[in-house]
């Protein structure tokens, strides 16, 4: 008995407990706001399409994708014969948790933050790069001609827009001097750093926002998926959790790079002009109101245009959007150099 | 097409790239039903493309040959669904045609408002299936909310919203009913305010004409020597409209322009398909308000033996040019029918205008072929 209560009084007092706690919630809360998104999404596909949108399950259709989970949980994996197992197996893992890394950064409020990293930004960038890994190995492995093209359409995209996501943020980055998400936000006190850094801050932020969305390979860019060309691209062969792994994965990451660009552009958990700085709390509803704006924004792109072809996605980040990039990374040093940053 | 061939037609030797082979279909999103295509890739680039037909072969013409000639008008709804009310005139015309029967203006005004109809509503329903082959999925519901109208329509009319079976040798199986002309016009100036919709969704988007232009281009010369009609061919500058130039029912007495276009790609073709929309709706205003009274068929013999000899007949169906060839030895059967289908030809052409373009490049070019698969195979 002794040596037990000594081992829980060791876990107590070196956080590991904390750390397995706090862990626990994070990944149910996400896997429920994983869940809820899917259903927004297909709520807002609904608006857009004359549509009613899923409305039998609990009311106005809430568990809608709660049973559909169910579903996948309870289904029987199936794969190929042929596929390379090992590969084959891990791929989703992969994917989804890179993920929930990713979440771990995210200043929710000024309390609320799983880990304080002074070099978050550049953390979410590496951890992002990660996660194409998984689609790439899940393509690879899975013995499929349709599922290798995906894949490596999936390569070819995620390298090329991981340089203007990247760069649309350390242009922002010269404007804070700080890599570390807290801090980005303490600066933004006096003034978002879309107001603070007006033009070139502008222009970064639509490169970004261009550049997120096919980072999570979502339409107008969802050439890995690209299901009336592929049929359904690097997951052709999943099944069941496995594929509702990367089905979540896709939603957790638009929300991962919706909340970067409220971290980074629009102050955060900052509420605008201050009006709701006497209730800390109220942080968290403006950081959530801000990141499910620019999610919508994303569903809004998916659900009104066409698809690009292959060719067309590379020329449009290689010909138009990096060398804008680089001219704006230069601009707004420029600006920052020559004090010409608006402050409130 | 000949027989499918399971290897790539050459393979390089060496660590230089090298083509491979992949199957799309039979059951694939963009080949809009049970097409197979053999195709031959070197990356992304298409090498070959190798239609495989046979999996909806239903023997629809060896049918025909121990069937009654009333019979045979139902058999054709089951090509190209979407244009059965064509389809099932084409017979009619045809057999009488081999009577020497006159039918009465009633029923030609008719059929010519419900085939123009039908071209709308095959039209819109290729829209929005055309949206989806390039990735925006909003059209497909857009273009089915306008076709629903006409479907509802139909249904008031003769009973059913896909396969008709309104057209019977001699005129039609009952007269149109009493709502019939209020519900056109309804129609008429609510699908000419959500035509511009579609221009405002689609036509203008930056993407859809990167996505089209200048893709799969069909010249006026393979035009002719592919056999293509319809759209497809009318979109390469060659005049092919069988309604212009070999009017059948009331289409005599109708003024309309034939959707043209020069450049041949995929976006001309889509160009050509929305241009018909405006002339089908133009058609059919100069009809419906003066359907002349009268019977709505004439008596046949209950058992139609059409005289001996060889008979054809040609419409113009959404997709292009559709002709009935019956031989006939004067018994109440027909000895050999033939059907020429639109699609059959124009997808002839894909090998031709899609090798050299990417993946979505051939979805591209399919989606504005417009193929219905049970018209190819029969």
């Amino acid at each position: 008995m002794n040596s037990i209560s000594n081992m829980i009084d060791w876990f107590v007092s070196t956080g590991v407990l904390n750390m397995a706690m706090i862990a626990l919630i994070y990944l149910t809360v996400f896997a429920v706001l994983g869940l809820f998104l899917v259903l927004l999404e297909r709520k807002v596909a609904a608006w857009f399409q004359l549509r009613i949108g899923p409305n039998r399950v609990g009311y106005l259709g809430l568990f809608q994708t709660i049973a559909d989970a169910l579903k996948l949980v309870s289904k029987e994996l199936t794969g190929t014969v042929k596929a390379d197992k090992f590969l084959y197996n891990l791929a989703p893992y992969f994917v989804i948790v890179t993920s929930l890394m990713a979440l771990a950064v995210f200043p929710f409020t000024r309390d609320l933050q799983a880990f304080d990293i002074n070099i978050g930004v550049f953390f979410l960038v590496a951890i992002s790069s990660i996660g194409v890994i998984g689609i790439l190995l899940g393509g690879w492995s899975s013995n499929n001609k349709f599922a290798l093209i995906g894949a490596m359409r999936s390569g070819v995209q995620t390298i090329s827009y991981e340089l203007s996501v990247g760069i649309s943020l350390l242009t922002m980055v010269i404007l804070t001097g700080s890599l570390q998400l807290s801090e980005i936000i303490e600066v933004q006190k006096s003034g978002w750093l879309i107001v603070q850094g007006h033009i070139p801050a502008i222009i970064a932020f639509m490169i970004y926002m261009i550049a997120g969305t096919a980072e999570t390979n979502r339409a107008p860019f969802d050439m890995v998926e690209a299901e009336s060309e592929l049929g359904a691209g690097y997951h052709t062969e999943y099944s069941g959790m496995k594929f509702a792994y990367f089905f979540l994965a896709e939603f957790i990451n638009m929300f991962i790079i919706a909340a970067l660009a409220t971290t980074v552009f629009f102050g955060g958990w900052l509420s605008p002009f201050g009006i709701t700085d006497s209730l800390p709390w109220m942080g968290l509803f403006w950081f959530l109101a801000k990141t499910f704006v620019l999610v919508f924004l994303m569903m809004w792109f998916r659900w009104t245009f066409p698809r690009l072809r292959v060719d067309q996605l590379l020329t449009l980040e290689w010909k138009y959007l990096l060398p804008i990039n680089l001219v704006n990374l230069v601009l707004m040093a420029v600006i920052v150099w020559l004090n010409l940053t608006i402050q409130i | 097409m000949g027989t499918a061939t399971l290897e790539p037609t050459s393979i390089k030797k060496g660590f230089k790239s090298e083509e491979y082979f992949i199957n799309m279909g039979p059951q694939h999103p963009a080949t809009h039903g049970v097409l197979r295509l053999l195709l031959t890739i070197d990356g992304e680039i298409i090498k070959k493309v190798d239609p495989d037909l046979g999996y909806i072969h239903r023997s629809i013409e060896k049918m025909c040959e121990s069937n009654s000639y009333q019979q045979i008008v139902h058999l054709t709804d089951r090509l190209d669904y979407l244009s059965s009310h064509i389809n099932n005139e084409a017979v009619c015309l045809c057999v009488e045609n081999a009577l020497e029967l006159e039918v009465p203006e009633r029923v030609k005004v008719i059929r010519t408002i419900l085939g123009e109809l039908t071209r709308i509503a095959s039209h819109t329903l290729w829209w929005g299936v055309m949206g989806m082959d390039v990735g925006a999925f909003s059209s497909y519901f857009y273009g089915f909310r306008d076709r629903e109208m006409i479907n509802d329509i139909f249904e008031e009319t003769c009973g059913a919203r896909l396969t008709m079976n309104y057209n019977i040798p001699g005129g039609l199986m009952q007269d149109i009913h009493p709502n019939f002309v209020k519900r056109v016009k309804e129609f008429i100036p609510h699908f000419r305010s959500k035509l511009p919709e579609y221009d405002r969704l689609l036509t203008g988007n930056i993407i859809f004409q990167k996505r089209t232009k200048g893709v799969g281009v069909l010249s006026k010369e393979d035009a002719i020597n592919f056999g293509a009609s319809g759209p497809v061919a009318r979109a390469s500058g060659y005049s092919c409209d069988v309604r212009k130039y070999h009017p059948y029912s009331a289409l005599d007495k109708i003024n309309f322009t034939e959707a043209l276009d020069t450049t041949g790609d995929s976006f001309a073709r889509y160009k050509v398909r929305i241009a018909e929309m405006w002339e089908s709706l133009a058609i059919i205003e100069q009809l419906i308000d003066n359907i002349p009274e009268g019977d709505h068929k004439v008596a046949t013999n209950a058992v139609i033996k059409l005289p001996k000899g060889e008979f054809y007949q040609k419409v113009e169906t959404a997709r292009g040019e559709f002709g009935v060839y019956i031989i006939s030895t004067g018994t109440k059967n027909p000895y050999r029918v033939k059907f020429r289908s639109p699609g059959l030809s124009n997808l002839s052409l894909l090998n031709h205008i899609a090798v050299g373009g990417k993946i979505g490049d051939l979805v591209a070019t399919m989606a504005t072929i417009d193929i219905v698969v049970p018209d190819i195979d029969r």
